[in-house]
């Protein structure tokens, strides 16, 4: 804490540019009223001790020291569901969901069912460390495997769902393929980027017209990905020495991928805790390898499908918006979907309530047929 | 429009500062073995952050640079850094020398001698140059 105090006070600013706005990249005037209650009003102990209201553990599987939240629902009839997060945030992004999904609800397509909520510090993110034998070949089939290992050998649920967006999908689907008799349904809400490498010869004029308005936007928003994806050791300097770089390279992310303005839905104090948590552990620069591994070794392809029940739940100011039905359909046993109003990436922190609200619609279905 | 003389002085206080952030360096993990292929080596890069703390002498270099002739111009608003080195010969030809990213004047530094002094190279003396090397803005 001293030492990133020191820091804070020693920073060393750019000039402004194009007035403070955005156009270049973060804002140096929203970065520098960021740092400022940072470092003057932010306090990490209370958020400490908010974070310490979860229940967590921390279990070895195969090398990894995989900590996770547990947290039992209410009631007699619970769906034990993994919920997976992505980058750049962490098992925080579901802080706020987690009490609305654990709570008895009485409605109409859930019954008065809850949900036992496992979520994980993905390997390499938070506070699960990346030891350094971490498997390079198919890295995200492997964390899968570890997933899977966590939810039945050691938490020894032999049926349960999966939430996931961002790299969270992509792993919800390899758990999906490769053990459908463990998983009952997966709810996502984006189809994973190696959607994008479909062959377009074979797509419809929408799905054509959506694919090449995504590409277009990530030409314009994909430098970080780029980055990460090809060397992320080099951008890792910046980003473990500098909490002001890293706090820009975050941010610059919650303010492309929110929808309205990033306080309009996450606070000064929330949005610090998840840059901390990528701060005091220093997984950083582990958790950004994962865009390279995957790139030179993907786990999941175009000729991969999800055979159990798939619900979506897609939030228009996520990355590239929402995709046409049937693009989601090629590689997606698609049994919901559900357009949301608002909402952007960061879904079930940004929009707890409906988020909550969706899988509770979709998963009681499923909740019927194999739990009773 | 003059040309004022100019010469590279920094303050204590920054030097200060930079060992003070060096010593400071946290550092990321790195994937095993990885050397290059993920980015910059982290043992090289240690390697190079350790002597840039412990023998580099950053005094040592500002005097050498200083060796240069070295301007600062205001042109249109903006006071533009270069250095101009006369050349050694009867009738030498103006040159300038524009550098790139993530380079700067020093690029040519080696240079600036061969092409303002060909006869200590060995080389004609009617092909001398005047070398005119600035800092582009920015830079």
């Amino acid at each position: 804490m001293d030492d990133l105090q020191d820091r804070l006070q020693n920073i060393r600013w750019i000039q402004p540019f194009n007035d403070g706005g955005w156009d270049n990249g973060i804002s140096i005037d929203y970065l520098k009223d960021l740092v400022d209650y940072w470092q003057n009003e932010f306090n990490w102990r209370k958020q400490e001790a908010a974070l310490n209201s979860f229940h967590q553990y921390k279990v070895n599987i195969e090398d990894y020291q995989i900590h996770f939240v547990k947290e039992q629902g209410a009631g007699p009839d619970r769906v034990p569901l993994l919920m997976l997060h992505g980058w750049p945030d962490s098992f925080y992004r579901f802080h706020k969901i987690i009490p609305l999904l654990t709570d008895r609800v009485n409605s109409n397509e859930d019954g008065n069912g809850s949900f036992d909520i496992i979520a994980p510090s993905l390997p390499g993110f938070a506070f699960t460390d990346s030891p350094p034998g971490e498997v390079t070949e198919q890295h995200m089939r492997h964390v899968a495997e570890l997933l899977y290992k966590l939810m039945t050998e050691v938490l020894g649920y032999n049926r349960f769902a999966i939430a996931g967006g961002d790299g969270g999908s992509p792993l919800a689907q390899l758990i999906a393929i490769y053990h459908p008799e463990s998983v009952i349904g997966i709810y996502l809400t984006d189809l994973g980027w190696h959607v994008s490498s479909i062959d377009h010869s074979l797509l419809s004029k929408k799905e054509k017209h959506y694919l090449e308005a995504s590409q277009k936007l990530f030409m314009k928003q994909g430098a970080y990905a780029m980055v990460q994806g090809t060397k992320p050791q080099t951008i890792a300097y910046n980003l473990t020495d500098s909490p002001v770089g890293l706090a820009a390279w975050i941010m610059d992310r919650f303010h492309f991928w929110s929808d309205g303005e990033i306080e309009d839905h996450f606070s000064k104090d929330e949005l610090l805790t998840n840059i901390m948590i990528y701060w005091v552990t220093g997984n950083i620069a582990s958790s950004i390898r994962g865009y390279r591994l995957e790139m030179q070794s993907p786990s999941l392809t175009t000729k991969d499908y999800v055979k159990i029940p798939v619900g979506l739940g897609l939030f228009p100011k996520d990355i590239g918006g929402i995709p046409p039905r049937e693009f989601a359909e090629r590689t997606l046993n698609v049994q919901h979907w559900k357009e949301m109003p608002r909402g952007g990436h960061f879904t079930a922190w940004e929009e707890p309530e409906a988020m909550a609200e969706d899988i509770r619609k979709f998963i009681g279905k499923l909740r019927m047929k194999n739990f009773e | 429009m003059s040309a004022e003389k100019f010469q590279i002085k920094i303050a204590d206080e920054a030097l200060i500062d930079l060992n003070n952030r060096l010593q400071k360096t946290r550092w990321p993990d790195e994937r095993p073995g990885s050397g290059w292929d993920f980015g910059t080596d982290l043992s090289q890069l240690k390697e190079l952050v350790n002597y840039w703390q412990n023998d580099y002498d950053w005094r040592k270099q500002e005097a050498e640079l200083n060796r240069l002739s070295h301007f600062k111009a205001e042109i249109s608003d903006m006071a533009i850094h270069f250095v101009h080195e006369h050349g050694k010969g009867p009738d030498p030809f103006p040159i300038i020398l524009t550098h790139g990213y993530p380079d700067s004047f020093l690029r040519f530094q080696k240079i600036i001698p061969l092409l303002t002094d060909p006869v200590a190279y060995g080389a004609d003396r009617s092909d001398s140059f005047d070398v005119v090397v600035p800092s582009i803005p920015g830079y």
